[in-house]
């Protein structure tokens, strides 16, 4: 049995989402060849955690996914592989499975299962999940902190283009105190996956 | 006197006020079953306070219902185009580091987008606050008092003047630059179990900058004279706040003048701006 905490979005609180995380996975390449065998009993967002830098950023993806999921509107051919598309800036969904998605040296791993029907539950996922991940699962709290535990800030940055530090500019408007680094890159982040596709 | 022709003459009625208690609009999905109650209504948008994401991260909601009158593709282009430069903006904004609230996401088919939360109030609340003080000091004549609030009052217009230079100085300007579109962030504090205290009157904390639905990110042919009327439409804002005012945003226009290169063209031009108002001669 795997650790699985659930997460409701607001204004979408009849879809719950459940999501697990693990570390010193051993089987990444077998969970990967499922996704691309298409099985359906993977039909999993498996994604490299070090590359969720808050627990907002996969939220937002999670929102996206599942709201155009809703209102039939996916780009992609799953609601879970919109999800792995919705994170990257660009619009090219193999770029996105390479860089969000899981590879065969992933070894931090966060599974995402969107409950779009009702058999999916926290129990069902945590059984089918604890079965066929071979590696250690990881408690996620409440509030879903452990989501960002993992983030290579250096790795995000480069994938949405921010260079160090916000920016090295002189005369930036600091007229408060000083900035939460990772919630101005949350922030900006956010912003660009939504504007992403226009 | 003709009594006769008074009776004759029917007063004029106003309208009877549409009934309010009802929503106008329905929401767009996922909002639709929310029932969110209207902060702010302009123009074109509802402004509705609403959580996004999760269960504590407040937001706004800015919602661009269909317009009736206009014709149904036309109306979904102008809705998506309006709703993208916002979005668009803020995002440059918030890259350039410029303090303005996060996009935390959008739908431009259903016509909504959700902003990042901005607490505090608005510099104009701050400025009708001071101004209140101000006079109830005169009057009692106490001259130390006064002056130390100047120095605060001050402090807060030089922030606004390096906040506004900042958007300047990345090429966005911001269309409708009034006190009601600059907020007071408070600082935050470290014991996040004491709320934000809004009844206090500190002048502390960052200055954002609210509603970019008019933001451009201009030309260079064109920046100066945008820029300069954000300035004037930013003046005719302090100027209509309180006499005592006026002063004030001279201090704006110094940290202003100060902030970027480029800034003192953009004073000048503001003085012919002066002239003639907000609107640019057709000839021109």
């Amino acid at each position: 049995m795997a650790k699985v905490r659930t997460f409701r979005l607001p204004h979408y609180d009849a879809y719950p989402i459940q999501v697990a995380m693990f570390k010193d996975v051993k089987n990444a390449a077998f969970l990967r060849s499922q996704l691309l065998a298409a099985n359906p009993e993977f039909d999993y967002a498996f994604l490299d955690a070090t590359m969720i830098l808050t627990p907002q950023h996969l939220l937002l993806a999670t929102f996206q996914a599942l709201h155009n999921s809703r209102t039939s509107r996916l780009k992609a051919r799953t609601a879970h592989s919109e999800l792995v598309f919705r994170l990257h800036p660009n619009n090219n969904i193999g770029e996105s499975y390479r860089t969000f998605g899981i590879s065969d040296s992933t070894t931090r791993l966060l599974a995402v299962k969107l409950s779009l029907t009702p058999d999916v539950t926290s129990e069902s996922v945590s059984r089918h999940l604890g079965e066929v991940v071979e590696g250690e699962s990881v408690e996620i709290g409440e509030a879903g902190e452990e989501l960002g535990g993992w983030a290579d800030e250096g790795k995000i940055r480069k994938v949405y283009k921010l260079n160090g530090n916000g920016n090295g500019k002189t005369g930036v408007v600091k007229n408060g105190q000083a900035r939460d680094e990772r919630k101005e890159m949350e922030s900006v982040i956010l912003g660009m996956m939504t504007v992403k596709g226009s | 006197m003709a009594p006769s022709a008074e009776a004759t003459v029917e007063p004029i009625q106003p309208p009877p006020t549409p009934p309010t208690d009802r929503p106008l609009h329905t929401l767009p999905a996922p909002f639709t079953d929310s029932n969110l109650t209207v902060l702010a209504q302009g123009a074109e948008a509802l402004v509705y306070k609403t959580v996004f994401l999760t269960p504590n991260t407040p937001c706004v909601v800015k919602y661009r219902p269909p317009k009736p009158y206009r014709h149904p593709t036309l109306d979904r282009r102008l809705t998506k185009a309006r709703i993208l430069a916002e979005a668009r903006v803020l995002v440059r904004c918030k890259k350039e580091g410029v303090s303005v609230p996060g996009v935390l996401g959008a739908d431009w088919d259903e016509g909504w987008l959700a902003l990042e939360w901005v607490e505090g109030k608005t510099v104009r609340r701050v400025l009708d606050g001071w101004a209140e003080r101000i006079t109830a000091l005169q009057r009692e004549g106490k001259k130390t008092e006064e002056e130390t609030e100047d120095e605060a009052m001050l402090g807060l217009m030089r922030r606004v003047g390096r906040v506004v230079g900042r958007l300047h100085e990345i090429g966005v300007c911001h269309g409708d630059l009034t006190t009601s579109n600059l907020m007071l962030k408070p600082p935050e504090r470290a014991d996040t179990s004491r709320t934000p205290d809004h009844t206090s009157d500190s002048l502390e904390g960052e200055v954002t900058l609210i509603d970019f639905g008019l933001a451009t990110q201009s030309t260079r042919a064109m920046q100066e004279e945008e820029r300069a009327v954000d300035l004037y439409v930013l003046e005719r804002a302090f100027a209509a706040t309180h006499p005592a005012a006026e002063p004030l945003f001279q201090e704006v226009l110094k940290s202003y003048g100060e902030s970027f290169k480029g800034a003192r063209l953009t004073l000048r031009r503001l003085e012919d701006v002066r002239l003639r108002g907000r609107k640019r001669s057709m000839l021109g």
